[in-house]
């Protein structure tokens, strides 16, 4: 048999040849690939949009809610029941060693009055370990500090959105003075824009007051519940699943909750909720991507179409080349590499239209793309696969004509 | 001199339902190393199915043929393709060029075949085109050349790997008889040179160029005589001058 490098440039002469032909073989090619790279890209850009979304909330975050989230009979939701005690978060905060910190969170929706406007916002009371695990620092001023836990001082820490409707933009809140019912409260620090979390919401539109100073102030949680939800962080994002068993673990045996009851509390980490939502979008995804392998296939087929084309017009040249001495296996080669260089040029300029398409419509959209450079090594394989798949059928077909009639074709 | 060729109860039997129709039967036939030997005989005489397993372009039914030293009556496709390669020249009644493709590039194919490197392939082809006259139709395309050229660039083609054995069916057929007379010249030339030439016709005027004449009839050698060539080929020099093409 002869060298590739021969093989490859008598297919280079013959697509050559037939420039338009080839091009509009091709399309069938460039279009599949396109579009697997444009899905793949808008898919991927949507999914770490989501992911940077759902990590503004602290990456190590494991939260712990009252209540189960799918009790049977009368029980209600998550929340709806407290069940966990103050003793219980003070056990997860010393006995646990995969827990780095613990803070509880009670919310309270009020409105703020400011010196110039009524703001209706959320309140948080929390303890400052809060703000480390959200890893959520001031963009200006301070935090309330354990101390202003300790005697529940009337400090708080102020979000972006809440500081600019409550006291207009362009105003230092640092040292401002609201009043919550009926309580001045002040500005030591504004937080870091996080901008919204998963579900829409604006982080940034809150308040945050010391735990001790809601419970005195806003008459809850004295009781032996804590009326809110826990967020915990782990020493390190792998011990997440670690922190949820021991949590799990201490939690039963502190409520003696028997081997066949179920738990009456529920813990959820980030990673979870990433993963739930991302897999939405990648059934999305994935639908989408099964589409475009269907317009490869049918790019595949065209190229089968044209190649059993070319096979039959030029009869007479495989005639030639049988009759001056090449092999089967030569002839076979020459149209299987020629089906193959169609399809890997095809897959070539179909990643370039999928990251040019991409460019141009997803600003337009404000969508995100990222392409990675494995999918695009995957498409190429993939439209060579197809080349080398739909080629091998009209390459056989050539390499067995016979020489004698394959000369005599007129 | 030793025999090129040596056909032994040969026989090519075509088999269309029950009955059978035997294209060549009883073929016993030698032919020595150098010889120049024209085939005759009407359609239907068995003269080009001769042609096609002279040339290893198709097997025998039965018997045996030898080609130099060895048995190609069994051979497969994958050695058959080799043994064209590397044995025999062909020269065909319509040229059977590459279109679209240059002389050169043409004469180059049988060695590409041969894996012949890139360099000495286009050597050969040059040196090849330059012994037919053709030298300064190099780059032109079949189109652009002759009859009487296009034949000169595929009698390039048959002799480019030097093969003992030069073949050609019917070479003149689609020639005018000044044109026809200047190819057998070249193959005399060739046969001259040391090669052997085997020609199909059936105009008598150039089957007289051989020196022996086989004539062919349903199938079977009717007649194998030893002939002086009628005309005297034209001077090397003047064979190979460009001006000569037409």
């Amino acid at each position: 048999m002869i060298s590739a490098g021969e093989t490859l440039r008598l297919a280079a002469r013959a697509l050559r040849r037939n420039k338009l032909r080839s091009f509009l073989t091709t399309l069938g090619i460039i279009i599949g690939v396109g579009a697997v790279i444009f899905i793949q890209s808008i898919g991927e850009g949507a999914k770490s949009r989501v992911r940077a979304q759902i990590e503004s909330a602290g990456t190590n975050i494991v939260m712990l809610f009252s209540g189960s989230s799918s009790g049977p009979g009368g029980r209600g939701g998550f929340g709806s029941q407290p069940t966990i005690t103050w003793e219980d978060l003070r056990a997860i905060q010393t006995e646990l060693t995969s827990v780095a910190a613990v803070a509880p969170q009670i919310n309270a929706s009020q409105p703020v009055i400011s010196e110039t406007s009524t703001w209706n916002t959320q309140i948080t009371g929390t303890t400052p370990d809060y703000f480390s695990i959200r890893n959520w620092p001031v963009a200006d001023g301070q935090l309330f500090t354990a101390s202003d836990q300790a005697s529940a001082a009337k400090n708080a820490v102020i979000g972006k959105t809440a500081a600019e409707n409550l006291f207009g933009p362009g105003v230092d809140p640092i040292g401002q003075i609201v009043r919550i019912r009926d309580a001045p409260f002040t500005i030591v620090g504004v937080l870091e824009a996080k901008g919204q979390n998963a579900m829409g919401v604006d982080q940034d539109d809150g308040l945050f007051i010391p735990l001790s100073a809601f419970q005195t102030r806003m008459q809850r949680g004295l009781g032996k519940f804590v009326p809110g939800r826990i967020a915990v962080s782990a020493v390190s994002p792998e011990a997440i699943p670690r922190v949820r068993q021991e949590i799990s673990e201490l939690l039963r045996e502190r409520h003696r909750l028997a081997p066949d009851e179920e738990d009456d509390f529920t813990t959820s980490s980030v990673a979870e909720m990433t993963s739930m939502l991302t897999s939405t979008q990648e059934t999305m995804t994935l639908l989408l991507m099964a589409i475009a392998l269907v317009s490869l296939v049918v790019g595949g087929i065209g190229v089968m179409n044209i190649m059993l084309v070319s096979v039959t017009e030029r009869t007479r040249e495989i005639g030639i080349r049988m009759a001056v001495g090449a092999q089967p296996a030569d002839i076979m080669a020459q149209f299987l590499v020629e089906a193959l260089v169609l399809a890997a040029i095809g897959g070539a300029l179909g990643v370039i239209f999928g990251v040019g398409l991409g460019q141009v419509i997803a600003p337009k959209f404000g969508w995100n793309m990222e392409t990675k450079s494995q999918i695009v090594f995957i498409a190429l394989g993939v439209s060579a696969g197809v080349g080398i798949v739909f080629g091998l059928y009209p390459a056989r077909k050539a390499s067995r004509l016979d020489p004698i009639d394959a000369l005599r074709y007129e | 001199m030793a025999n090129l060729i040596e056909l032994r109860d040969l026989a090519k039997i075509y088999q269309s339902g029950d009955s059978e129709f035997a294209a060549l039967h009883d073929v016993n036939l030698t032919i020595e190393r150098g010889e120049f030997v024209a085939i005759t005989g009407s359609s239907g005489s068995g003269k080009s199915t001769l042609m096609n397993i002279l040339g290893c372009l198709d097997s025998p039914s039965r018997g045996s043929y030898r080609l130099g030293d060895r048995d190609v009556a069994k051979l497969s496709r994958i050695e058959l393709a080799r043994v064209r390669n590397e044995t025999i020249g062909f020269v065909f009644q319509n040229f059977n060029l590459l279109a679209r493709t240059s002389a050169t590039e043409n004469v180059e194919l049988p060695l590409i075949y041969a894996r012949v490197p890139p360099a000495e392939r286009h050597r050969r082809a040059r040196e090849s085109l330059e012994r037919v006259g053709l030298a300064h139709r190099a780059g032109h395309h079949p189109s652009q050349l002759s009859g009487g050229q296009q034949q000169r660039v595929a009698i390039a083609r048959a002799l480019v790997t030097r093969p003992p054995l030069i073949l050609a069916d019917e070479p003149t057929g689609n020639l005018d008889s000044a044109t026809s007379t200047e190819i057998m010249n070249l193959l005399s030339e060739l046969q001259r040179s040391g090669m052997t030439v085997i020609f199909v016709t059936h105009e008598p005027d150039i089957a007289a160029f051989a020196q022996r004449k086989l004539a062919l009839k349903d199938g079977a050698i009717v007649g194998d005589v030893s002939q002086q060539s009628s005309r005297a080929p034209l001077p090397a020099s003047q064979a190979a001058t460009p001006g000569m093409a037409t």
